[in-house]
């Protein structure tokens, strides 16, 4: 068990370590980290002069080490367009995409797990087999048409709910702007929300539904029917608790997508988080944001997915031996 | 006094989308308090769905097609789902084949096992936890305090049956129904647990249906025996007079086929041929086409059990009756 | 040939397809997109990539059911003046051409590594799982998102719009060949002990010969049960990428570019340019979808869950 999570932490290091590589690699042939520091409004010959100061004459892997150890205390460079620490500009950003995710995340755990668990007891149901149908039309649509006819629906024919923007937030510990404090921020993210969470819904329903389908159908569920315990005991503590811990695992994984389609929801709802800052600074070209966000969300996966894959490797053995895979 | 238990031309059918199956076709038999009565029978035979079917637990798309269970003067397939669990775990317990399948891998023992005394009787947890460790004092289970709070992958095999069985008594029934209990554990632990079984129905006045296909264990614990084949029973009577002498030329062969049967450096003997699938019954007695003994009359007519000498024995052959053919077999 | 077909006629495949309707709708719906969409340059009633045909004038006309529609321009136009029908015909070319191309891309690499992979096991195999690992642990949007990003970047929209089409194939093509890559090892792990392989081994066939004629065909029903889902993630990832900016961009535009540049109208009123764009794109994918999902089923029930 031990080694197991020795390798997959040395995993996780080199995974970052390539990332770090194409990130740097990126930065290094791409930006112009002159530029970003001082404008373009300066002479070739101070170009120069700044280019060795910065270290930029040196041999690639000597900057690449630099880069490296830089990165390990939390400088990621200095970004073009917002002249402030890359980081810092990520960290001001995340917040946004952080709640919007959360959103989404409750809203799929609430109506997935009832749905699912509903069409696996009761599979020939007309609720059923309807969101069966439903869910294959659901995976066909994008995020953000979804994103799209939900604003046009709610916002431009109705004038229920806003289209854009975060609304209202208030700062906590200094440094952490959030929606959910304020009433008019919480409007704001419902649209979003639902957005981000419809990608996401089809998959966990079948997902709930087919595990738990499964379990149904093992020994030790039939034994406790012989048992003669109530339906939803049986349903609810004996099938449901063995159908959570495969769904856990893909929601790990699925967090890491999230994050891709953060990107899509942001910019169609123009919410000031992360992804709509990635792409405004592709527009801006500007490097060392780009680069420093392949790093942040990179870091990000690795610990999300390599925390996942040792939760699994903790909780099996249990299931392994109990005769399910 | 009537029987605890008693069958009546029980028939469970399948129904896919091929056609109807029929898996068990009119199997009768009674038991009675406290007494153990063996189904044996190979695979395929009907055994297990039988166990099911008594409970009335066939997984869909199966279904009792006719005939009765009639337990302690009630008919219980006639009953409704409410009302039947009010008889499963609590009346009639059942125990599974496989330990290590039975138990949820994901709660602890001490759920496993409370949650059951809760289902069928109002009492607090607190005493439900005292008879749940009275039980597994009785299928001597060593420091059964500890044992609650643990979980099923933490036990051996025979560790994990004794818990099942001591599940099955939790709630004293009248019936218990184990299907192939042994046959998932080491040799060594099957006598013990088959021993530990016999005592607590003894101790108890359970009534045990146990369903196997080894004759070794049915020899050892039952009182009686009845024989399955295809979907139906071929013979029934107390355990020593079958297994001294039985009847039906199927018993024979089951009989014959045990290693014990011939000298040492001869060959098994074998039965020619397979039991038949669900969907190739032959007509007639399913038996025919393998049977030695078989006549005209045996592709024609299904035979019906009949009583032949005395204590109990009843036959389903066209052959026993007409003749007086009566093969012991070599074996004591 | 004639005795493929007639195995056809009887397989089990065309059978359950003929009994499915759902499977059969979707076919004819499908057949019907693709050859409008390949036959774009030839049936659409305007060519919208020739700027004489557009007139500024002409920008955002409804349908032409509607009030101030035009019966020139049956679904409307767009914010240029392009007739939105012809335009959208055009997208699904273009979403057809790259969906396809990148998954032909896609199964390649896959399948080659995943045949040389399986069969040659060892350290090959572990280097060369390990980087699909590596891949698979980033979600092939991010990827496909960045790497388009920093070919913005790097070459400039100017020379990035020339080299749009195969830039796209390629980048999806990339960020997918895992998917392919596993699913064959796996199955060539699994076909790799049994006899026949032995037999071909002990008469004396190359590994290639082994690998590709006889491995391989086994190996192609998970190939194409996959093939369905990665064609329309394909699209799916285009249609994104393209309404991000990243990919073909609004001189010819696809069917996201579009849904991108109708967004900002439907305040004011001029749905019909995201819409009618979104329906095609949706119904396409859907088609594919449904298509797939009856194949999973047909060949193998278990192959996916869910």
């Amino acid at each position: 068990m031990f080694a197991f999570i020795i390798r997959r932490i040395t995993q996780a290091i080199l995974v970052m370590l390539v990332i770090s590589f194409v990130g740097f690699t990126i930065k290094n042939k791409i930006g112009d980290p002159v530029r970003d520091l001082v404008g373009e409004r300066v002479t070739p010959a101070e170009r120069e002069a700044l280019r060795d100061t910065l270290g930029l004459n040196d041999p690639f892997v000597i900057q690449y080490m630099r880069f490296v150890k830089n990165a390990a205390k939390g400088d990621l460079g200095l970004s073009f367009f917002h002249k402030r620490p890359a980081l810092a500009v990520i960290l001001s950003k995340a917040p946004a995409t952080m709640e919007l995710v959360f959103g989404a995340a409750l809203i799929l755990v609430f109506v997935s797990m009832p749905v699912g668990v509903y069409c696996a007891i009761r599979p020939r149901s007309w609720l059923s087999r309807f969101t069966m149908a439903f869910s294959t039309l659901g995976v066909s649509i994008p995020v953000f048409l979804t994103a799209i006819v939900l604003i046009y629906i709610f916002s431009v024919e109705l004038n229920w709910l806003p289209s854009y923007g975060r609304g209202q937030t208030v700062n906590i510990g200094g440094w952490w702007e959030t929606g959910l404090l304020t009433r008019d921020g919480l409007i704001h993210l419902i649209l979003p929300s639902f957005s981000l969470a419809s990608i996401m819904m089809p998959l966990f329903i079948r997902l709930i539904r087919s595990e738990m389908m499964e379990v149904l159908e093992t020994e030790y569920i039939k034994f406790a029917w012989a048992k003669g315990l109530r339906r939803g005991r049986i349903w609810l503590v004996h099938a449901f608790k063995n159908t959570l811990l495969p769904v856990i695992t893909v929601f790990g994984v699925q967090i890491g997508i999230m994050f891709a389609f953060t990107i899509l929801t942001e910019t169609v709802f123009q919410w000031q988080g992360m992804g709509f800052m990635f792409l405004e600074a592709v527009e801006r070209s500007d490097t060392s944001l780009l680069v420093a966000y392949l790093v942040v969300v990179g870091v990000i996966f690795v610990v999300v997915n390599t925390v996942v894959d040792i939760i699994y490797g903790l909780v099996n053995p249990t299931i392994r031996i109990a005769g399910r895979t | 006094m009537g029987h605890l238990l008693e069958v009546n031309d029980l028939e469970v059918k399948f129904a896919l989308r091929l056609g109807e199956l029929t898996a068990i076709n009119g199997v009768s038999f009674t038991l009675d308090r406290g007494q153990r009565l063996g189904l044996v029978g190979e695979s395929g035979a009907g055994k297990s769905v039988t166990g099911f079917a008594i409970i009335n637990l066939i997984s869909k798309p199966g279904y009792i097609s006719g005939g009765q269970v009639v337990f302690d003067g009630r008919d219980i397939t006639a009953l409704s789902d409410e009302a039947m669990r009010n008889i499963r775990g609590n009346r009639i317990s059942m125990i599974f084949q496989d330990p290590m399948m039975t138990l949820n891998p994901v709660l602890t023992i001490g759920t496993q096992m409370t949650e059951t005394l809760l289902a069928h009787r109002n009492i607090s947890r607190a005493e439900a936890e005292d008879i749940a460790l009275e039980k597994l004092r009785k299928v001597q289970i060593p420091s059964p305090e500890k044992r609650l709070k643990q979980y099923p992958h933490e036990f051996s095999g025979g560790m994990r049956q004794r818990i099942v069985i001591a599940i099955a008594l939790l709630t004293d029934p009248m019936l218990i129904i184990a299907d192939e209990p042994t046959t998932a554990l080491d040799v060594t632990i099957q006598a013990e647990i088959m021993d530990l079984l016999q005592e607590l129905c003894e101790d108890d006045e359970m009534g045990l249906i146990l369903i196997t296909h080894d004759l070794a264990v049915v020899s050892q614990v039952t009182q009686r025996i009845a024989v399955m084949y295809a979907g139906k029973i071929v013979e029934t009577g107390p355990t020593g007079a079958i297994i001294r002498s039985p009847r039906h030329p199927y018993t024979q062969g089951l009989i014959n086929a045990l290693p014990g049967s011939r000298q040492a450096g001869g060959r098994l003997n074998q039965i020619p041929g397979m039991m038949p699938t669900l969907t190739d019954i032959p007509a007639g007695c399913a038996f025919h086409p393998r049977c030695e003994l078989r006549g005209t009359v045996c592709d024609m007519e299904v035979p019906h059990l009949r009583s032949v000498d005395s204590h109990q024995r009843m036959v389903a052959c066209h052959m026993v009756e007409s003749s007086e053919i009566d093969r012991t077999t070599s074996k004591a | 040939m004639k005795q493929m077909w007639r195995r056809f006629q009887s397989s089990y495949l065309l059978y359950s397809f003929k009994r499915d309707r759902i499977a059969m709708v979707s076919l004819a719906v499908l057949v019907v997109l693709l050859l409008v969409g390949i036959a774009a340059p030839l049936i659409s009633p305007y060519d919208p990539y020739d700027p004489g045909n557009i007139d500024i004038m002409n920008s955002e006309i409804p349908p032409a059911w509607m009030e101030e529609g035009d019966g020139a321009f049956l679904l409307g136009t767009d914010i240029q003046g392009r007739d939105l029908l012809s335009t959208m015909i055009h997208g699904l070319r273009l979403s057809i051409i790259i969906g396809c191309g990148a998954v032909v891309l896609q199964a390649f690499l896959g399948i080659v590594i995943g045949l040389l992979s399986g069969y040659l096991g060892g350290k090959t195999d572990a280097i060369l799982m390990r980087i699909a690992d590596i891949q698979l642990s980033f979600p092939y949007l991010m990827v496909a998102i960045f790497i388009s990003a920093i070919f913005q970047v790097a070459f400039g929209i100017g020379r990035y719009e020339e080299l749009a089409v195969p830039l796209l194939v390629v980048i999806i093509g990339l960020a997918e060949w895992p998917v392919y890559a596993r699913t064959v090892r796996a199955s060539v792990m699994g076909e790799k002990n049994k006899e026949y392989v032995e037999a071909a081994r002990v008469i004396g066939l190359s590994r290639t010969i082994i690998m590709v004629r006889h491995i391989l065909p086994n190996a192609l029903t998970a190939v194409m049960v996959i093939s369905t889902i990665q064609v329309a993630n394909a699209v799916m990832s285009e249609a994104a990428l393209s309404f991000l900016g990243l990919g073909m961009p609004v001189t010819r535009p696809s069917l996201g570019s579009l849904i991108r540049s109708g967004f900002e109208y439907i305040f004011s009123g001029s749905w019909w340019i995201t819409m009618f764009p979104g329906v095609l794109l949706v119904l396409f994918v859907l088609v594919i979808n449904l298509l797939g999902d009856w194949l999973r089923d047909v060949l193998n029930p278990k192959l996916y869950k869910g």
